[in-house]
């Protein structure tokens, strides 16, 4: 992997980290990794239009965060049984759409040389992910506690989570290129998950998410290289490991 | 807003759940530096009305706030995971910066609440009943408010906590001027604490000073059962 590339996966994995702490401690952890397959129908139609497969998996999957969100506002249905609709719908037009092997890479990341395009979206992307999620730590933080408390305290609820689903669909976008929206699920949810079994703070918590995800993410991209084996796997299987290794350690 | 001293204009307030009207039709005006109890039985609306009076549902109706309030927000018992990587001072620091205040104004919040600096490097989660009430009340303190709405703070505290607890909002009403609304289930603590009583009930609201709210014939008629309680005498016994 050349060195832009590894500067990208080490963006997308800070960006995985913090989202992810969100992610899990709002109980969204299964909903997290159902929702990277909203992408398949946007990456097939964009194969269909002569797009980049990234273009329509970025559309869907913003798409899908808001369709979410305002299913959510109208019923008061949970995120997780909303995602769970949505995802299944999204995986039946995405399987119509996609062929065999398109389908492949979009799950699980195609090898290859980064274009520069994807390097600076990828970039730009997790830069920006990583800042919302830092500026918006506190009101997240706050309005996982307790919605009422947080509106009293003057957080607009309705556009933060707006804002969040936003952030993690744009995260997942990032690591489909390289991990494929199957396994970026995971890179979301194994680091976090991680960090708050072994995290006292959550400042603690931030630190073992970015670290874990980071040494997922590089370890598993040197070792795929070295073994000649898609990236992807490799990375998520590290990230596994650190989850068993932390089940010992507390 | 009719009158500078008033804080809170309700009128004509509905809140409806589907089809069924949960508060119906309700008039009240809170002065400003009152202490209001909302007193009834269960599924009477009284968390209901607490959301509406802070904007986070929909309602019919009007509620008019004076200019210039600040609330302070105590929610009733909290579902949260225990095992969250969330410590008090984490809680604190986020409310500091969300209502842009000096650390002098959560050292007094703390200090109002009687709640000792080395419980905040505690998981939310390990804290107990009484410890956690308090984080809330601390919490709520932080942007100095001028508005406190406390729903059933001491639910689950034991009682030297709720005492406790009862005492500091006391003290934040009469030293501080600060306005505030408290749901309980308990008719003693209001009786001492409140100076007016929201009493909510299906057929019909009643509003007034406690001596001729809680009178056993109205507390029957609300809630369906004779009900009577102690008034604690000025030593808590």
């Amino acid at each position: 992997m050349d060195v832009r590339a590894q500067i990208v996966c080490a963006a997308m994995a800070v960006a995985a980290g913090m989202v992810g702490c969100f992610a899990v401690m709002r109980r969204m952890t299964l909903a997290a990794d159902a929702f990277s397959h909203v992408a398949l129908p946007g990456i097939g139609l964009a194969l269909v239009l002569g797009l980049h497969p990234l273009t329509g998996a970025l559309v869907a999957l913003i798409a899908g965060g808001v369709l979410i969100w305002a299913i959510e506002g109208k019923t008061k249905l949970s995120t997780e049984a909303i995602t769970g609709v949505v995802f299944s719908v999204a995986l039946a037009v995405g399987s119509l759409t996609a062929t065999g092997e398109e389908l492949i890479d979009a799950l699980f990341g195609a090898p290859g040389v980064m274009t520069t395009a994807e390097a600076v979206f990828g970039l730009t992307a997790a830069i920006a992910v990583a800042g919302f999620i830092f500026m918006a730590r506190d009101r997240l933080l706050v309005s996982l506690v307790s919605s009422e408390v947080a509106i009293a305290s003057g957080i607009g609820l309705k556009r933060l989570q707006l804002s969040f689903l936003i952030a993690f669909a744009v995260t997942v976008a990032i690591g489909m290129r390289y991990l494929g929206v199957l396994l970026m699920g995971s890179m979301i949810i194994i680091p976090a998950t991680v960090a708050k079994r072994l995290a006292r703070s959550i400042d603690g918590m931030f630190a073992i998410a970015i670290g874990a995800a980071l040494i997922s993410t590089l370890l598993g991209s040197w070792i795929a290289a070295w073994a000649h084996r898609p990236s992807g796997p490799v990375i998520v299987a590290i990230a596994g490991s650190l989850f068993f290794v932390s089940l010992v350690r507390r | 807003m009719s009158d500078s001293e008033t804080i809170l204009e309700v009128s004509r307030l509905t809140v409806r759940f589907d089809r069924t009207a949960v508060l119906a039709e309700l008039n009240f005006s809170v002065a400003r530096g009152a202490s209001l109890a909302v007193i009834g039985p269960n599924g009477s609306g009284k968390t209901v009305l607490f959301r509406a009076l802070i904007g986070a549902i929909p309602y019919e109706g009007t509620i008019r706030w004076a200019a210039g309030t600040r609330f302070g927000y105590v929610p009733q018992k909290l579902d949260l995971e225990r095992d969250l990587p969330i410590t008090g001072r984490d809680l604190l620091r986020a409310k500091m910066t969300i209502a842009h205040a000096q650390k002098a104004d959560a050292v007094h919040a703390l200090e109002r609440v009687d709640l000792p600096e080395a419980v905040l490097g505690q998981a939310i989660g390990s804290m107990s009943g009484g410890q956690f009430q308090r984080l809330l009340v601390a919490f709520a303190l932080i942007g100095r408010p001028n508005v406190l709405l406390l729903d059933e703070p001491a639910a689950g505290v034991d009682d030297p906590g709720q005492q406790a607890l009862s005492e500091a909002i006391r003290r934040l009403q009469q030293e501080e001027g600060v306005t505030t609304f408290l749901i309980s289930h308990d008719l003693s603590v209001v009786y001492r604490y409140a100076s007016s009583v929201l009493c909510l009930a299906r057929q019909r609201s009643y509003l007034g000073p406690p001596e001729t709210v809680l009178t056993p014939e109205r507390l029957s008629e609300v809630y369906g059962a004779p009900t009577s309680f102690h008034v604690h005498d000025e030593h808590g016994r």
